[in-house]
């Protein structure tokens, strides 16, 4: 007994050890302390959570369920990268083989599922946060953090959607992304755009329009898929996990989860 | 008699209605005792979901249908070969040249012993040339010049008695520097 405290209190005190862990062993109050306010998780996790915070019947941990299916769609998503060719030659027939012959056929069908239960998710918490009167001083920023968050859901489900390469992506992605020719200046069809002129040439055209620079091409082909692929695994989740983090940074700052009125 | 208050019994006050605390208040406290009980047992739930999880991602990684050549295959007849030529028609599609000397014929694997490039057989030279480092090789498989520390490595090469086709396999291998290269599977007698 007398070895294994030795043991531990070498280990304890040893330079790789405190490396890691500043304080050491806990042994006073002080350090305590120290290692209540070092640690990680309380970075992470508020040190307060208020009664009505952990309440499923007031938060409908919409929030936390969001980020969880954002963490499930990381994981899953990231596996399915190494099975999966951007290109209109594999992309079919990988997404089929990830489902007959890869290990865990089930990979992709959590990640589809999981993108759909995301969307539903986040909306359910934009609405919860609505009907809770959330989105009022001093949240009002961090609801504008949200509303953009949740449109970068909406386009990860977009950009995603193209990837199977099926005929069902191909259309839908070519009437979604038809709205591009509206975007006021920036669309061939948009408004305002007519007035950007060169004398009497029209320099917005469906050759350099807006929807012309999101899917590469005037058709979708195989720079779109490719395209929305690295937007789809590199672009858009960094920008959302980006937010996010000042998202949840701001809900402890403006005073942590709101409360009932 | 008055109920007995240990001191690490703290009366909580009356939860809020319908919260977590209340629920826990109806469903019968966890007690001092059990609480580690109850800690351990969400712990090793924890650990268990994480190796599971960590074996789901290791198994992932190795995939059930390969997209490359067999490791066998048939190379038609031992007559389809000329007497005294390196025959490379296998080298891009499995790896293998096939030798055919005056009584023997034997499959050399395409990887060159230093670090694993392809070499070159040059026919004008009558030598096996490796790209990368200049590793040089006899038409027999045994190195000669560069850096190679060892011969070509012969796959293991037979006569399909069903059909009579040469068939060689690449999963078995034979070291010239193991002394393997007498072994009958080596070879095919002409």
């Amino acid at each position: 007994m007398a070895n294994l405290k030795a043991l531990q209190e070498g280990i304890v005190n040893s330079q790789i050890w405190k490396s890691i862990f500043r304080v050491g062993i806990p042994n006073t109050n002080r350090k305590r302390v120290l290692a209540v306010l070092g640690s990680l998780i309380l970075h992470l996790h508020p040190v307060k959570v208020r009664r009505s915070g952990v309440r499923m019947s007031y938060t409908w941990c919409m929030g936390g369920t969001s980020f969880f299916l954002f963490l499930v769609e990381t994981v899953t998503g990231l596996l399915l990268m190494f099975y999966y060719r951007p290109t209109i030659e594999y992309a079919f027939t990988d997404i089929m083989d990830l489902r007959e012959q890869a290990p865990f056929g089930i990979m992709r069908e959590m990640h589809r599922w999981g993108a759909h239960a995301m969307v539903i998710s986040v909306w359910l918490h934009m609405f919860r946060v609505f009907m809770t009167g959330s989105y009022k001083p001093p949240r009002e920023f961090n609801w504008n953090v949200g509303v953009v968050l949740l449109v970068l859901t909406l386009l990860l489900s977009f950009t995603g959607y193209l990837l199977p390469w099926d005929q069902l992506a191909i259309w839908a992605i070519t009437v979604g992304s038809n709205m591009a020719r509206a975007t006021p200046g920036a669309g061939n069809e948009g408004p305002m755009s007519g007035l950007i002129k060169l004398g009497d040439i029209r320099l917005i055209h469906a050759g350099d329009d807006a929807r012309f620079a999101l899917i590469g091409g005037r058709s979708i082909g195989a720079s779109t898929l490719l395209r929305f692929y690295v937007l789809h695994c590199m672009v858009i989740p960094l920008a959302a996990g980006f937010l996010m983090a000042i998202h949840f940074w701001r809900v402890r700052k403006d005073g942590g989860i709101s409360g009932p009125l | 008699m008055p109920e007995e208050i240990t001191p690490y019994q703290v009366t909580p006050k009356t939860p809020l209605a319908g919260s977590a605390a209340a629920d826990i208040r109806e469903q019968g406290e966890v007690t001092r005792r059990a609480f580690p009980i109850v800690l351990t047992a969400a712990w090793a739930f924890l650990a268990a979901a994480l190796g599971g999880l960590a074996s789901v991602l290791g198994r992932f990684m190795f995939p059930n249908v390969l997209f490359e050549p067999v490791q066998k295959f048939k190379a038609g007849f031992a007559t389809d070969y000329s007497i005294g030529e390196v025959d490379e028609r296998w080298k891009d599609k499995f790896g293998i040249w096939i030798v055919r000397t005056e009584d023997a014929m034997y499959a050399l694997i395409t990887v060159c012993t230093h670090l694993g490039c392809t070499p070159n057989w040059l026919a004008s030279q009558n030598k096996f040339k490796c790209p990368c480092h200049g590793s040089g090789y006899y038409k027999t498989g045994v190195n000669f010049e560069g850096p190679a520390p060892r011969p070509l490595e012969r796959a293991k090469i037979f006569i399909d008695p069903a059909d009579g086709q040469v068939v060689v396999d690449k999963s078995k291998q034979f070291h010239q520097e193991r002394g393997e290269w007498v072994d009958p599977e080596s070879f095919i007698k002409v």
